[in-house]
């Protein structure tokens, strides 16, 4: 649509990158070839011929292959997909993954975040700054959390060519990285769980069924580790489809029922009864959508690539009863990009769903049609948002965009949205199986059921818990073999949460308990820091991890991120202006103003996490 | 517009020649519309559409009555329209007969199934507009072309109706309201044939003064009258026929015959350059009060938000006092009084006081008393059972090939038009700059360069069988093999109304703008300086 080109072409590779995804051109006037005597005589095109949905698998094809997206490779993509090459550029500058700028075909990722700081990873980047230590033909990025936490510092090496592949290196050391760098091939994933690549600590404890009391209670993990995470014959032996059975049996309304029952509150932050979202979209009086947000990056969080990883056959059901009980004949998994295990356990997972008709058009014979399409990511912490992870499913750049309307009226695609986060659908079958009275006896009034926790930072054992709501801070620590050293601070729900101090102990671990200690469950983020780190580094890397995350779009969060990163490194290096309770006071206002005035929960949290450490420690005076 | 299923651009490139009206057709597709362009080049709009249409120059009665016969074919006609609205039909089904599939694939290059397709999409769709300019009307046989896509709409029955309609879209904002207010040579101000004994009485009655019972002449025929001698006096009102002429040598030539020409324009134009008087006229839009009427023939008011440069005077003043040094005291009215003697004499028009098109921002004709609150379709009285007055009847027309035939000596078919940032002769566009001004060029297929043996940016010579122009060769993929394209905008380094033809259709008065033969000399260098 006034496709205006720069004179860059493809080369034959990307044009190859490109068709790998969207298939030979078909006319000259999409790329191929010109002079087809049908060229000159018609066109087809048009808003209705835009693929812009496929715009972020294509941008992902070219990043494989080639390593980056040059202006040649866009021009093309554009061409192909009928959009402005601005546009495309837009997007692709939007996502981190995606490189506009040349870049060698390996890289590691390397996170510098919360948790792995708290782990050595500044010690790591150190070593691989230096020179000679990573190859010519391969460079190295700091990058925000890659969930990976309980087995910090973590790294994600990526590797572009006809050969191309993701791998995580966890924990991460010099050697391995240097190794991976070297010999930088990538295996296929192997089919059973490895300890190597990801390490459930649910699993580790079962060993020790002391450590967690009521280990047999377990409903969120309890196949995590023991079930083989790619067969679905050993998910049904362990009490799979159950749930689905049921609901089929009891009808859609009633599932809506049980869950309603239940109490289920939704565990992506913002804790919004589940049920209800289901019945308004049912109510919508149009065919609605259902999501599945697998986007997890907030800082500190990993049980929901614990759960992928261990358990995709449950997130597929959860899927599937909840796509049955709205009236969804199609639901999205938008899968983070950095997550390439979990990616390739629910390709298998779906593939064999689909098989055995637990998906498809008439799902296990009983004229249901459900079905579920696999988003990948692309690096944008925005992009847990609801609805920048539409538009990002959509193919634009991933800004939030304003509420009202809210997704259960017009969500994606303009169609009525649900979006559970995956820790709370995966909730959905149990409830379905036991019901939703059995469901809520567990826990407290306001927060039923039971909850994971990632721990990670100065914990003896780190990794994913499931307790009943109700436990106490020093419970779940405890379970996780306690603080490696004196216990300095907790971060309760990640960069977007808040801190707790070594007083708070015994703060009941419950959306209520945690709001009454003003602190936010979030997303199940216990991060632990003992006195070994300096929390005012702490401080500037969440601020500039805002600062990098905010996606630009209203000016109280892109100005605020970036202001309140400036204000803590003048505080850290001990140049305010004026005084430091100045520039604290003038952080506060910054942080109302984003409050007031964001657009999204992004700019809403970006200054809690700092503003509640200002309020409980004296950090710089 | 935005509410329609289908539109037809036909001839039109509307993404450049009418952005504003685009906007609509815009909202229009991203509710889900689909659109079709008709049109030899790829345009702009083309890009936009679900269907190309890559038509040869001056086949589009071929093409509208296979689009016919296809529909009647298959049976896809609104049968109840065409009954009882309709006349004609059983002879137009049987004249185009003849136009099958095959024989408009052969006629216009437009592969069968695309014409298949494109009949289906129109006589299928729920609100279908169709919409032409002047790929339509600039050809010799521009009256049957239009009466060729009427006879679709009627087959289909996507007129009249909200969302449903047959769409001119005029070149300016008042070209409807020029002819309206009798600036048309058969017509007396409200669309009132002069030739009609009672209603031109009517005129003679309010004005006191005898009318000529005979139409007048129209632009073509007022040059044929200069040739023959007939005509030596020429009062120009904001046109500039010495640049817009299709074979400008001929129309310099009589214009500089003239014993007086009269110029009466907001710019120094061209034609202006060769007048006798030249009388500076006020800026309609922002120097003076009046009206005027859109596409959708809805009526609005223009206020007078500046006052003219010193020297330069209202069209009302000049018309005024031109008619007092003639012997005529017309007194000093304002528009508003001329307006308000309008509304006496024109029925459609009696209704539309200035206070209510103040108030409603605007009404469309016809507009019979101060209760009435205007048409919004001018053909619903088609659809009352029975029908509003006549039926509207089916023409049977067809193809005629362009006049300016292609030879070995002029093998290319040049086809005219224009840029978003340039307004037809440059008058109005050609004093500002604009990032996306191209400059004189003629564009060509990429392969007809190579086959020409010229470069992008090499000055060509480019000869018709009446003139030759030089300017630089620019590619375009738009264009196919063949094809060629130049615009009228740079008429002081790019003449390119030097070749085109004055084969005009007799009813319209229009030249055959859209289709020149030509042919492409290699310069040399000292030859383009």
């Amino acid at each position: 649509m006034d496709l205006h080109f720069t004179s860059d072409q493809p080369t034959a590779e990307e044009r190859a990158a490109v068709d790998s995804e969207l298939g030979a051109p078909s006319t000259g006037w999409t790329g191929g070839a010109r002079g087809s005597d049908l060229d000159g005589r018609t066109s087809g095109g048009g808003i209705s011929a835009q693929s812009r949905h496929r715009l972020l698998p294509t941008l992902h094809a070219i990043q494989a292959r080639i390593g980056w997206a040059s202006p040649g490779a866009l021009n093309y993509a554009s061409l192909r997909l009928g959009l402005p090459p601005a546009e495309t550029y837009g997007v692709a500058s939007f996502y981190a993954l995606f490189s506009t700028v040349p870049r060698p075909p390996v890289v590691v990722h390397v996170c510098d975040d919360i948790s792995c700081r708290a782990r050595g990873a500044e010690e790591l980047l150190e070593v691989l700054g230096s020179t000679g230590v990573i190859p010519a033909s391969a460079t190295w990025l700091r990058s925000p959390c890659l969930g990976l936490c309980e087995r910090a510092p973590a790294a994600l090496l990526t590797v572009a060519g006809a050969k191309h592949g993701e791998r995580v290196l966890a924990p991460a050391t010099v050697q391995s990285v240097r190794a991976a760098l070297l010999e930088p091939e990538i295996g296929p994933v192997p089919d059973v769980l490895s300890t190597e690549l990801s390490v459930p600590q649910a699993f580790s404890l079962s060993d020790q069924p002391s450590d967690q009391p009521g280990r047999r209670q377990l409903r969120l993990l309890s196949r995590i580790g023991r079930a083989g995470a790619g067969s679905l014959k050993d998910y049904l032996a362990t009490g799979g489809y159950l749930g689905l059975a049921r609901a089929f049996e009891i009808g859609p309304e009633r599932v809506v029922e049980e869950i309603l029952v239940s109490k289920l509150l939704g565990r992506g932050g913002a804790a919004f009864p589940a049920g209800r979202k289901w019945q308004s979209a049912r109510d919508a009086g149009r065919p609605p959508l259902l999501v599945c947000n697998a986007d997890e990056s907030e800082p500190g969080t990993f049980k929901d690539r614990v759960l992928i990883e261990g358990d995709p056959f449950a997130l597929i059901e959860a899927m599937t009863i909840a796509g049955y009980a709205i009236g969804a004949e199609l639901g999205y998994l938008y899968l983070r990009g950095e997550y390439p295990l979990a990616w390739e356990r629910m390709e298998h997972a779906l593939d064999a769903a689909g098989k055995s008709g637990h998906l498809g058009d008439d799902v296990l014979g009983r004229g249901v049609r459900f079905d579920i399409q696999l988003c990948r990511g692309a690096g944008a912490y925005i992009c847990g948002e609801e609805t920048a992870l539409f538009n990002s499913i959509e193919g634009y750049r991933g800004e939030p965009r304003n509420k009202p309307p809210f997704p259960t009226q017009s969500g994606l695609f303009g169609r009525p949205t649900v979006v559970n986060n995956v820790e709370t659908l995966v909730n959905v079958p149990w409830i379905l199986r036991e019901g939703g009275a059995a469901y809520a006896s567990v826990g407290t009034p306001g927060s039923t059921g039971t909850k994971l926790f990632c721990l990670s930072g100065a914990v003896v054992r780190p990794g994913v818990y499931e307790v009943a709501f109700g436990a106490t801070l020093r419970e779940v620590l405890d379970l996780a073999g306690g603080t490696t050293g004196e216990l300095r601070a907790i971060l309760m729900g990640g960069a977007a949460g808040g801190f707790l101090g070594p007083a708070d102990l015994d703060v009941p671990l419950t959306f209520e308990g945690l709001r009454a200690a003003n602190a936010a469950l979030g997303s199940g983020v216990i991060l632990v820091f003992d006195e070994t780190v300096d929390l005012a580094e702490i401080l500037v890397r969440i601020a500039a991890f805002f600062r990098d995350e905010s996606c630009g779009q209203c000016v109280p969060c892109r100005v605020g991120t970036a202001r309140q990163e400036e204000i803590l490194a003048r505080l850290v290096r001990k140049r305010p202006i004026g005084s430091a309770d100045q520039e604290i006071a003038l952080l506060r206002e910054i942080g109302q103003a984003m409050r007031d005035a964001s657009i999204c929960g992004l700019g809403h949290t970006a200054s809690s996490a700092i503003e509640s450490a200002l309020g409980r420690w004296r950090i710089f005076s | 517009m935005e509410d329609c299923d289908l539109i037809i651009l036909w001839g039109s490139n509307a993404r450049e020649t009418h952005p504003i009206f685009f906007h609509h057709v815009l909202k229009a597709l991203h509710k889900g519309a689909k659109l079709i362009v008709v049109d030899p080049r790829r345009t702009t709009s083309a890009q936009w559409a679900d269907t190309w249409l890559g038509i040869d120059v001056g086949t589009d009665i071929a093409l509208a009555n296979a689009i016919g016969r296809e529909i009647i074919a298959n049976g896809w006609q609104h049968s109840e329209f065409v009954e009882h609205s309709t006349s004609g039909f059983e002879a137009y089904r049987a004249h185009v007969e003849r136009y099958t599939l095959e024989a408009a694939e052969k006629a216009t290059g437009v592969p069968a199934a695309l014409i298949r397709q494109a009949a289906e999409m129109y006589a299928k769709a729920g609100k279908a507009e169709l919409c032409w300019t002047l790929g339509i009307t600039e050809h010799r046989h521009g009256v049957d072309n239009v009466v060729a896509l009427i006879s679709l709409a009627l087959l289909t029955g996507h007129v009249g109706r909200y969302g449903s309609g047959l769409n001119p879209l005029r070149g300016q904002n008042n070209v409807q309201g020029g002819g309206d207010m009798g600036a048309l040579p058969d017509r007396l101000p409200g669309i009132q044939h002069v030739e009609n004994d009672e209603l031109r009485q009517k005129f003679e009655r309010a004005w006191g003064v005898p009318i000529p019972p005979k139409k007048g002449l129209n632009l073509s025929e007022m040059f044929e009258a200069m040739e023959h001698g007939d005509l030596d006096t020429l009062y120009v009102i904001g046109e500039n026929p010495a640049d817009s002429e299709a074979d400008r040598h001929r129309a310099l030539k009589l214009l500089r015959g003239l014993d007086l020409l009269v110029v009466q324009d907001i710019l120094f134009t061209k034609t202006a350059e060769m007048a006798d008087v030249v009388l500076p006229a006020a800026a309609g839009w922002c120097e003076s009060e009046g009206t005027v009427t859109s596409s959708e023939r809805k009526v609005q008011r223009v206020r007078r938000a500046v006052a003219p440069p010193p020297g330069v005077r209202d069209d009302l003043a000049v018309m005024f006092d031109l008619a007092r040094r003639l012997g005529h005291e017309w007194g000093e009215p304002v528009a508003e009084q001329v307006w308000d003697e309008l509304r006496r004499l024109s029925p459609v028009h009696a209704g539309m006081t200035y206070a209510r098109l103040e108030a409603m921002g605007g009404i469309p004709w016809p507009c019979y008393d101060e209760e009435h609150p205007g048409e919004l379709f001018l053909h619903s009285r088609l659809w009352e059972r029975p029908v509003l007055g006549p039926r509207a009847p089916f023409s049977c027309v067809d193809q005629v090939d362009p006049a300016d035939p292609l030879d070995e000596t002029f093998p290319l078919r040049l086809t005219t038009g224009r840029h978003l940032d340039s307004y037809n002769t440059g008058v109005q566009s050609g004093g500002y700059t604009s990032p996306l001004r191209r400059g004189p060029t003629i564009d060509l297929a990429p392969e007809d360069g190579a086959r020409w043996g010229v470069a992008e940016g090499e000055s060509v010579k480019i000869s018709s069988r009446r003139g030759s122009v030089i300017a630089p060769v620019r590619f375009d993929s738009g264009l196919r093999p063949g094809l060629a394209f130049m615009t009228l905008h740079f008429p002081d380094q790019m003449a390119t109304n030097d070749l085109t033809i004055d084969a005009v259709d007799p009813r319209s008065g229009t030249a055959e703008f859209k289709a020149t033969a030509i042919r492409l000399d290699r310069v040399s260098v000292d030859a383009t300086l």
